[in-house]
C-alpha cells in the first residue's frame, strides 16, 4: 500500500508537510462534523437511548436471534460454496470438452446463470419450490426459502467458477497441454491431470473471495422471508421497536466475517504466489484486486 | 472422467442429504421434530413475529391471543401444553404447510376467504377483525380512511389493504410498502408516515408492546370484515371439536381474558357487533 | 400460453425494466465519480485521506447491499427523517440510487486502484521530473492510463450494478424483479414463462455489456 502510493509523490518537504498537516486537520474536522450531525439527529429521535441498544445486544438477542440467524446464513452459504464448486467443475470441464455441441450448450447454461440476477433466480425458485415441489412431499414447504437461497447461490456462483476454471486453463502456457499430449494423454486426461489442478491452485484465493460474495448474497434471502441473520435481526427489531439498532449489529457481524475472509484470501494469494513465484511473472503487488483482475483476463 | 463424474455425483448426493438434514424445518422446532411420531403431539402453526397475536423468541414460550386460543382448543382436544409442537407459519406458507401435512392446525391471523377455502378447510372463526388504522396517540385528525387524503400511509408488501384505501377512500394518499409492520410502526413513531393499516387486532398487538406503550392508538373505525379461522387440512375430522372448543372458550370468559391481555393499554376494543353478529357464526364442517 | 400474452398486456414489464435501466444509469455515473474520488484518496499523500478511503472500502464492500438498502430506508428516511422528495415514489427511487451508488463506488475505487497498479513507475517519475505535483500528475498522467487498464474490472462492476438494481425492490421501487414476484403471485400457472421473460430481459441487458467490455479492454489497452 505505502510503496504503491509512494510512486505518485516525492517525499514531502517542509512546505508540503505543512499542507499535509492542514489537510489532515481538515479531514479530521470533516469526519467529526459528520459524526456529530449523525449522533445529534439520532439523539433527537431517541435512537441513542440505552434501552434501544441493550435490547439489541443482550443475551436474549444473541441467543434467540443473531446466533440462530448467523447459523443459517453460514450454513446456507457454506453449502452453496460446496455445491457451486461442483457445478463449476462440471461446467468448467464441459466448456473445455472436445465436442462443439457440448461446449456450446454448456456455454449457454453458464452465460444464462451469470446474466440473471441472483434475486430474480431466488424469487422464481421460491415460488417454484413452494408451489410445485413442496406439494409432492420432496421438501417441506417451510424450507422452500432455504433451498431457494442455496440453489440460487449455487447456480450463479457455480457459473462464475466455471468461467474462472475455463479462463484459468486458457491462461496456462500451451506447453503444458502439448507436453501432456506428448506423454500420450487424451485431451480429457490432460485437462483432468495436468491443466485443471494448476488452474485450481491459482484460483484458490478467488474462490475464497467468492465465499465473501456468497455470504453477502445470502442476505438476499431476506426478501423471500428466509430466516437468516438479516431476517432474525428484523424480527428482533420488530419485537422491541429498535430495528435501526438490530440492523446495525447485523451489518457489523457481516463486515467482521467478510473482512477476516478477505484478509485470509489476500494472505493465501501471497502464500501461493511465493510458492510458484519462479514460474509466474514476479508479483509486484499481491492486493486482492490485482489478483482478481488478472484472473478475469 | 467416468470415475470423476461418479464421485462428483456421490458428493452431490451427499450434499443434498446434508442440505435436507440441516434444513430449518428439521432444526428449528423443539423436541426433535417429527421423529417421535405424530400420535402423541399436535403440531400447531402460529406466527412468530406478530406481537400480541403470535410472538416467540427462539425456543421460548410463545405468547399472544392466537397462541392462547390455540392452547385452549388443544386442551379441549385432549392435548396438554407439553404435547403442543409449535411451528412457524408465515402468511405465504400457510396453505402449503397444511397441504404438505406439516401442521395439524393453524392459528395465525388466518382470514377465511373463498380462494383459500379451495385448498384448505376452516374451523371457527374464533375472532372477527376488521381493517383499521393505527395513528399516533395525539392525532385527532385521522378518524377513518376518508381522512387520509394528502397523508402518508404504510402497509406491508403484497398486502391488498393499502391498495384498497387508495382505490376506495382516499386517492390522494401516499403509500409506502415495507417488509413488515414493525417497520411501519417505526415510521409512524418518527412521523414519516401518519397511519399504518391492516387488521385492527394486529395493530392493537403492535401498539401494546412495552416499547410502544401509550404511543399509538387504533382509530376504531373498522371498514372491512376479516374472519380469523383455524386452518385445518381438507377433510380433517377435528373441525367439529374445534368449533365446540371455541364456543366454550367464548362462554367461559377465557376468550375475553386472553383478548384483554393481548391488547392492554391501546384503547382498543374488538367490534362487539361483528364478534357477536352473523360474521362470527361458525363455519359449517360438512363440505 | 394465451393467458401469457394477456398477462404481458396487463403488466408493464417494459416500464419495470426501464426502471432498472434508469437506476443503473444514474448510479453508474454516481459511483464512477465517488469511486474515482475514493481512489484518489487512497493514493494521496495525506495519511488521513488514505485512512478514510481504506475504511470506506473495507466497510462498504463487506456489507451486503440488501442491508445498505434496508438501512437507508429504515434508518436514514425512517429515523433521521431525511427526505429528498415529498412524493414517496421519487423519494425511494432516490434512496435506491444512493444505496447503489455508495455500494458500487467501493468496487469502482478498487478497480481504478488496480488500474493504477498497471501504470509503470517510470511514467510517474517522468511526471515528477517535469515538475507536476500530485493532483496534476494524477489527472494528466496516471488516471487516463489507469482507467484504460481498469476497463475489465470497471465493466464487471457495471454488470454487477445492472443486476443489483433488482435489490431496489427492498426499497419499494417498482422494478423488474418485484414485478415478476407480483405476476407469479397472481398467476402461478404461468410462472416459468414469467421467469423466462424477466431472465431473458436481463440477459439482453447484461451480455452485450460483457462483450463490449472485452472489446473495449482490447481496443483501449495501453501498448507497452
Amino acid at each position: 500500500m505505502s510503496a504503491e502510493a509512494g510512486i505518485l509523490f516525492d517525499a514531502p518537504g517542509p512546505r508540503a508537510r505543512r499542507k499535509i498537516l492542514l489537510a489532515n486537520l481538515l479531514a479530521l474536522a470533516g469526519v467529526l462534523v459528520v459524526a456529530a450531525v449523525v449522533l445529534l439527529q439520532l439523539n433527537r429521535q431517541g435512537q441513542l437511548a440505552p434501552q434501544q441498544w441493550t435490547n439489541a445486544l443482550n443475551a436474549n438477542a444473541w441467543a434467540n436471534y443473531y446466533l440462530p440467524g448467523l447459523k443459517f446464513t453460514l450454513q446456507s452459504s457454506g453449502i452453496a460454496v460446496f455445491t457451486a464448486m461442483i457445478f463449476g467443475l462440471v461446467f468448467g470441464f464441459l466448456r473445455l470438452a472436445p465436442f462443439a455441441i457440448v461446449r456450446g450448450a454448456s456455454s449457454v447454461v453458464v452465460e444464462f446463470f451469470r446474466a440473471v440476477p441472483v434475486l430474480v433466480m431466488m424469487f422464481f425458485l421460491y415460488f417454484f419450490l413452494s408451489r410445485q415441489v413442496a406439494p409432492t412431499g420432496l421438501i417441506a414447504s417451510a424450507d422452500s426459502a432455504y433451498f431457494a437461497v442455496i440453489i440460487g447461490l449455487t447456480l450463479y456462483n457455480g457459473a462464475v467458477i466455471a468461467e474462472l476454471i475455463r479462463s484459468g486453463v486458457r491462461s496456462l502456457p500451451r506447453g503444458q497441454r502439448e507436453a501432456a499430449a506428448a506423454l500420450g494423454m487424451t485431451s480429457s486426461q490432460s485437462l483432468r491431470i495436468v491443466e485443471v489442478p494448476q488452474a485450481l491452485t491459482a484460483m484458490l484465493p478467488s474462490l475464497l473471495s467468492q465465499f465473501v460474495v456468497i455470504l453477502k448474497d445470502s442476505a438476499l434471502g431476506f426478501l423471500i422471508a428466509f430466516y437468516e441473520l438479516l431476517q432474525y435481526s428484523r424480527q428482533l427489531g420488530a419485537g422491541y421497536s429498535n430495528i435501526l439498532q438490530t440492523l446495525v449489529v447485523a451489518a457489523l457481524i457481516f463486515i467482521v466475517i467478510n473482512y477476516v475472509l478477505t484478509r485470509v484470501a489476500t494472505w493465501l494469494a501471497g502464500m501461493l504466489s511465493s510458492r510458484t513465484g519462479g514460474a509466474t511473472a514476479p508479483a509486484t503487488s499481491t492486493t486482492m484486486v490485482s489478483a482478481a483482475g488478472q484472473g478475469m483476463r | 472422467m467416468r470415475t470423476k463424474l461418479a464421485s462428483a455425483a456421490a458428493v452431490a448426493a451427499a450434499s443434498v442429504l446434508i442440505m435436507s438434514a440441516c434444513a430449518p424445518s428439521q432444526t428449528g422446532g423443539d423436541e426433535g421434530g417429527e421423529a417421535e411420531g405424530g400420535g402423541d403431539t399436535v403440531r400447531i402453526g402460529i406466527k412468530y413475529d406478530q406481537p400480541g397475536l403470535g410472538f416467540r423468541e427462539g425456543d421460548g414460550d410463545p405468547t399472544g391471543f392466537d397462541v392462547e386460543v390455540a392452547k385452549y382448543v388443544a386442551e379441549e382436544l385432549g392435548y396438554t401444553e407439553d404435547q403442543i409442537e409449535w411451528v412457524q407459519t408465515p402468511s405465504a406458507n400457510r396453505e402449503n404447510a397444511l397441504e404438505g401435512g406439516e401442521v395439524d392446525m393453524i392459528f395465525a391471523t388466518y382470514s377465511i376467504t373463498d380462494e383459500r377455502d379451495e385448498r384448505v378447510d376452516f374451523a371457527g372463526p374464533y375472532f372477527v377483525a376488521g381493517q383499521d388504522l393505527l395513528v399516533r396517540a395525539d392525532d385527532t385528525e385521522i378518524t377513518g380512511p376518508d381522512a387520509l387524503d394528502g397523508k402518508n400511509l404504510c402497509s406491508v408488501t403484497g398486502s391488498t389493504s393499502a391498495q384498497k384505501i387508495k382505490e376506495e377512500y382516499a386517492q390522494g394518499v401516499e403509500l409506502v410498502e415495507q417488509g413488515g409492520y414493525a417497520e411501519c410502526v417505526t415510521y409512524l413513531e418518527s412521523g414519516q408516515v401518519d397511519a399504518v393499516t391492516t387488521d385492527d387486532i394486529i395493530l392493537a398487538g403492535l401498539a401494546a408492546t412495552p416499547e410502544n406503550a401509550e404511543k399509538f392508538m387504533v382509530v376504531g373505525n373498522a371498514f372491512s370484515v376479516e374472519r380469523y379461522g383455524v386452518g385445518i387440512p381438507t377433510g380433517s375430522e377435528m373441525c367439529e371439536d374445534i368449533n365446540a372448543a371455541i364456543t366454550q372458550m367464548k362462554e367461559d370468559g377465557a376468550w375475553q381474558e386472553a383478548l384483554d391481555t393481548a391488547t392492554e393499554g391501546t384503547g382498543y376494543t374488538p367490534d362487539e357487533e361483528l364478534n357477536n353478529g352473523p360474521e362470527a357464526e361458525l363455519e359449517s364442517c360438512d363440505d | 400460453m394465451n393467458g401469457f400474452i394477456e398477462l404481458l398486456a396487463e403488466y408493464d414489464v417494459l416500464g419495470a425494466f426501464w426502471m432498472n435501466v434508469t437506476l443503473m444509469a444514474i448510479a453508474a455515473v454516481g459511483s464512477f465519480v465517488l469511486g474515482t474520488i475514493l481512489a484518489l484518496f487512497r493514493i494521496s499523500p495525506v495519511e488521513s485521506f488514505r485512512a478514510i478511503g481504506t475504511a470506506y472500502v473495507n466497510i462498504v464492500r463487506n456489507t451486503p447491499l440488501t442491508i445498505i438498502m434496508v438501512l437507508g430506508v429504515l434508518a436514514v428516511w425512517g429515523q433521521l427523517q431525511v427526505e429528498f422528495f415529498s412524493s414517496f415514489a421519487l423519494n425511494f427511487f432516490t434512496y435506491a440510487v444512493i444505496a447503489l451508488t455508495l455500494y458500487h463506488a467501493s468496487f469502482v475505487c478498487e478497480a481504478i486502484r488496480s488500474g493504477v497498479n498497471t501504470v509503470p513507475l517510470g511514467q510517474v517519475e517522468a511526471a515528477r521530473a517535469i515538475g507536476l505535483s500530485f493532483l496534476p500528475a494524477a489527472r494528466i498522467i496516471v488516471l487516463p492510463q489507469a482507467l484504460r487498464g481498469a476497463i475489465t474490472p470497471l465493466g464487471n462492476t457495471l454488470i454487477a450494478l445492472t443486476k443489483n438494481t433488482t435489490v431496489a425492490a427492498a426499497a419499494s421501487v417498482a422494478e423488474a424483479s418485484g414485478l415478476m414476484s407480483t405476476m407469479i403471485e397472481f398467476n402461478p400457472d404461468l410462472m416459468v414463462y414469467i421467469f423466462l421473460t424477466i431472465a431473458i430481459g436481463f440477459c439482453l441487458l447484461v451480455i452485450p455489456m460483457g462483450i463490449l467490455t472485452t472489446w473495449l479492454s482490447d481496443k483501449l489497452s495501453v501498448a507497452r
